[in-house]
């Protein structure tokens, strides 16, 4: 059966390199993705840090702030 | 109705469920992957060649889906005045736009066995690439442009423009001669595939769908922390 798997009646090559490319972009864009949130909220939680205690209040009364900066500290 | 998909409203949502999709979605692929490459049958006509389907069938399927989503909520949200549906259009386009790829070069590599060539200039896979351009465009707009209004006049012509090309290429296999066969699938009449490759063709298409959904919402959340950066900035 594994032989089966890898020859593929001759065709292997075209049916791993295309399942290979598609699973190969799913993890780019997983990344890209990934790293585009992640670089954003590391920036939302310096901004924050940088607020004033009045102001750090007054944003805190929003309820998406708080859940970003809960999200931050969780990941 | 649109005070529900309020981005603050929505947010405790969002936020939470990436984890679980990414699970579920793992989950899926397992399954689809192990019932494409192994379990389903080969075609008699195109042997093993024929389980490059179940990669190219299903992106091919959804980019056209979030293509047509994105022209519905971009009209949706010029005429509502409601940038939100902006934002949902903006976060689907990543996804729609690989998948785009996806089908073209798996579609390709499926080419070179059963047609002998890695391309044509065959209607299908001409409008498929024309859609592909489409989906540059719009990313290209969201990023040239940072006025709100004008990226919202733009990236909603764009899709307006486009959205004549998704009917041309799901039909384009019945109005032309093509190298394509005919849709294998129908809703309304009966489908000519038999069960044993409808099935993985169905749970990789649920996998897909599922994959494209995570990176929406990593890409909607991204976005509204983004403005919600802007507003500290105003604080």
């Amino acid at each position: 059966m594994i032989n089966e798997l890898l020859f593929m009646n001759g065709y292997a090559v075209y049916v791993m390199s295309a399942f290979g490319f598609t699973l190969l972009s799913f993890l780019g864009l997983y990344m890209i993705t990934k790293l585009q949130f992640v670089k954003e909220q590391s920036k939302f939680v310096a901004k924050f840090g940088s607020l004033n205690p009045e102001k750090a209040n007054s944003a805190k009364t929003q309820r998406i702030n708080k859940e970003i900066l809960a999200n931050a500290t969780n990941n | 109705m649109f005070k529900l998909l309020e981005p603050n409203k929505i947010f405790q949502i969002t936020s939470k469920a990436p984890g679980y999709v990414l699970f579920l979605f793992v989950v899926v692929l397992t399954v689809g992957l192990t019932e494409a490459l192994i379990l389903s049958p080969e075609d008699y006509k195109q042997s093993d060649a024929v389980r490059i389907m179940y990669v190219h069938v299903p992106s091919a399927w959804i980019s056209l889906g979030i293509f047509s989503s994105i022209t519905l909520l971009s009209v949706s949200g010029f005429i509502f005045k409601n940038k939100n549906l902006f934002l949902i259009a903006k976060s689907l386009a990543p996804s729609g736009f690989v998948f785009n790829i996806i089908a073209l070069v798996t579609g390709s590599i499926w080419g070179k066995p059963t047609w002998g060539t890695w391309w044509a200039w065959d209607a299908r896979i001409t409008s498929m690439l024309i859609l592909a351009l489409f989906f540059a465009l719009y990313l290209i707009a969201w990023r040239i442009y940072e006025k709100e209004e004008k990226v919202f006049k733009i990236t909603t012509f764009i899709t307006i423009i486009g959205i004549i090309n998704v009917p041309i290429t799901k039909y384009s296999v019945e109005w032309w001669n093509t190298l394509h066969q005919p849709a294998s699938i129908n809703i309304l009449s009966k489908s000519s595939i038999h069960s044993s490759m409808l099935f993985p063709l169905l749970i990789m298409t649920a996998a897909f769908a599922l994959f494209s959904l995570l990176i929406f919402l990593m890409k909607y959340n991204t976005e509204l922390i983004k403005i919600k950066n802007k507003g500290l900035d105003r604080l």
